[in-house]
């Protein structure tokens, strides 16, 4: 398998601020890759360098081996981008759009593909309406549609699901597995790590403009394998350091991260001696979600070191 | 290819689309100043030796021609980098040459759209001579394609709407409006016809005006060379400002 995304020590900087500091990442022709991190991460920003929006301060992105700068038209070709930014055209209708876009493209009499990908985002109907009159979910397919007009090896969704509800959601999802069963190479940012944990084979973690993990979706899962305890405590406060230190506080409860069942008796057992009274407990299995926020705490950590 | 041309289909079809306000308001603006201005000096003045009613007519056609080229582009800058879909041409393999030529084309067709507007609603007051229309299409064009481009450096630069106001405002208002639209220069005092000379809309009005009587303020052939430089040195800083990718691609 070839390389569909090749970037190398990219900075960009906004100002005094290093929205993106060295990256380098690589990303092989036929994944679904995602790019996971806190808003202000740097996701936007990475895809906007990749996608000739916005110029790097250093380091070199190639698409398909075509380098963004010195050779664009190929580069973008080789690039479909859904963007962040709910943004449309308003005086064309849902067909003239994508025939536009097909036409920016080099593509003419494309109806076919574009009948085709507006059905499979169940656009159909709409396809003579005015996109100023469609909705906030059906203006983010018009987008995925628009950035799929001229079959692009690798496609870039930044945060496509966010305003669509749950079912079509779905169709989407079904749609882009598709593409990348066929060979598409698929890059992502959601918020919904469930759905990174679901469809992503291979995920990078941003933090402030630096790749702080970076691994195949079950390598990472692995990683943190195992179970956490989540208490919910009338007490909090009247736990020893050493328990404050060991567990993480999410939504009012306390996790401890398990590596062994035998470990909860010793810990509910410390506890109680500390006068610990517990309201809830639940027993659960490391998701996505709970590697995320192992990962940027570790970060946090890691900074704080350096810091010093 | 086809990207440039669908970028100019496009730029097109998005004035044509609300052509009542982008070519019919201009001709109706055009002809409110004809039967004013005309109504109360036509039976005092020449000008050149033609009525003054047929001295406006072409300054008008101008006018309209300038000021809606500009507005073309500069609008539709600001309105696509205001709502973000300027995404939608700059993810496209299109080159900034491309980009420029697209919307500078069509900046200068709205202009020869709402120019001939003008003059067809307005030719009516007047008996017009064609003298020389070569001088009236070449003057049409390059004007287009100076104010076009000029529009796309008010676009570019500026964030919000109120900035370009202020760039329409208080530069091409008064360049547009101290050009020799409405009056020869000669009637001007002697101070005034020196500065008139540094406003490079004053020789596309007399070169375009040159066309229809087949007299001017000045010689057209000069006017051409002056038109033609502008729009050369226009061109490029847009193109440059394009290049570095000043604002679009920051
Ligand atoms: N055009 C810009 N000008 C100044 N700062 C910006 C710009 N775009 C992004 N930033 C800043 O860069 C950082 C990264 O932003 P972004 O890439 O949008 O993050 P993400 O997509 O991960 O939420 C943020 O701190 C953001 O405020
Ligand atoms: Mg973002």
């Amino acid at each position: 398998m070839g390389v569909a995304v090749a970037i190398q020590q990219l900075v960009k900087c906004f100002g005094q601020l290093r929205a993106l500091d060295g990256v380098s990442l690589e990303i092989a022709e036929g994944e679904f890759f995602g790019l996971l991190g806190p808003n202000g991460a740097g996701k936007t920003t990475l895809i906007s360098c990749l996608a000739g929006l916005a110029r790097p301060d250093a380091g070199m992105l190639k698409v398909m081996g075509y380098d963004v700068l010195a050779d664009y038209r190929e580069a973008r070709r080789c690039l479909g981008v859904v963007p962040q930014e709910l943004v449309f055209d308003p005086f064309f209708s849902v067909r003239e759009t994508l025939r536009i876009q097909s036409g920016y493209f080099g593509i003419r009499n494309n109806d076919d593909w574009i009948d085709e990908i507006l059905a499979n985002l169940d656009l159909t109907s709409k396809a003579h309406i005015n996109m100023r009159r469609l909705s906030g979910g059906m203006k983010r397919r018009v987008l995925v549609a628009q950035a799929l007009v001229h079959k692009p090896p690798v496609i870039v969704l930044d945060e496509p699901t966010a305003g669509v509800d749950v079912e079509l959601r779905q169709g989407l999802w079904q749609f882009v597995q598709r593409l990348n069963g066929e060979g598409h190479t698929v890059i992502l940012t959601t918020h919904y790590l469930e759905e990174a944990e679901a469809l992503c084979g291979r995920i990078a973690m941003l933090k402030q403009g630096r790749i702080v993990a970076l691994d195949s979706t079950s390598n990472l899962l692995a990683r943190y394998s195992g179970h956490t305890l989540n208490l919910r405590l009338a007490n909090d406060r009247c736990l020893p350091d050493d328990l404050l230190a060991r567990s993480s506080n999410t939504q009012g409860y306390r996790v401890f991260r398990l590596t062994g069942f035998d470990e909860i008796e010793p810990l509910l057992a410390e506890i109680r001696q500390a006068g610990g009274i517990i309201e809830d407990l639940r027993l659960t299995q490391t998701d996505l979600e709970d590697v995320f926020v192992s990962v940027m705490q570790e970060a946090d950590g890691r900074e704080g070191v350096a810091a010093r | 290819m086809t990207g440039f041309l669908t970028l100019l289909y496009k730029e097109v079809l998005r004035f044509w689309k609300v052509s009542f306000q982008t070519v019919a308001a201009p001709v109706l603006t055009a002809l409110l100043y004809l039967l004013i201005f005309s109504h109360v000096l036509d039976s005092h003045l020449q000008v050149n030796g033609v009525r003054y009613a047929a001295f406006l007519i072409p300054g008008l056609v101008m006018m309209s021609i300038l000021q809606n080229a500009f507005a073309n582009t500069s609008s539709s800058l600001i309105q696509s980098k205001v709502t973000g879909s300027i995404v939608f041409v700059l993810l496209p393999p299109i080159s900034y040459v491309e980009f420029f030529l697209a919307y500078v084309v069509a900046a200068m067709l709205r202009g020869l759209m709402v120019g001939l507007g003008v003059l067809l609603v307005t030719g009516w007051f007047a008996s017009l001579s064609f003298v020389a229309p070569v001088w009236i299409l070449l003057f049409a064009l390059i004007g287009g394609g100076v104010m076009g481009s000029l529009g796309m450096i008010a676009g570019i630069w500026a964030d919000k709407f109120d900035q370009l106001a202020g760039f329409q405002n208080f530069l091409i208002l008064p360049l547009t409006m101290l050009s020799g639209v409405f009056y020869s220069i000669h009637s001007l005092p002697l101070f005034w016809q020196q500065v008139s000379h540094f406003n490079p809309v004053f020789y596309m009005i007399d070169g375009f005006r040159y066309g229809f009587f087949g007299v001017s303020d000045v010689a057209p052939i000069m006017s051409l060379v002056v038109v033609a430089v502008s729009f050369i040195v226009v061109a490029l800083i847009t193109l440059a400002l394009m290049r570095s990718g000043y604002k679009l691609r920051n």
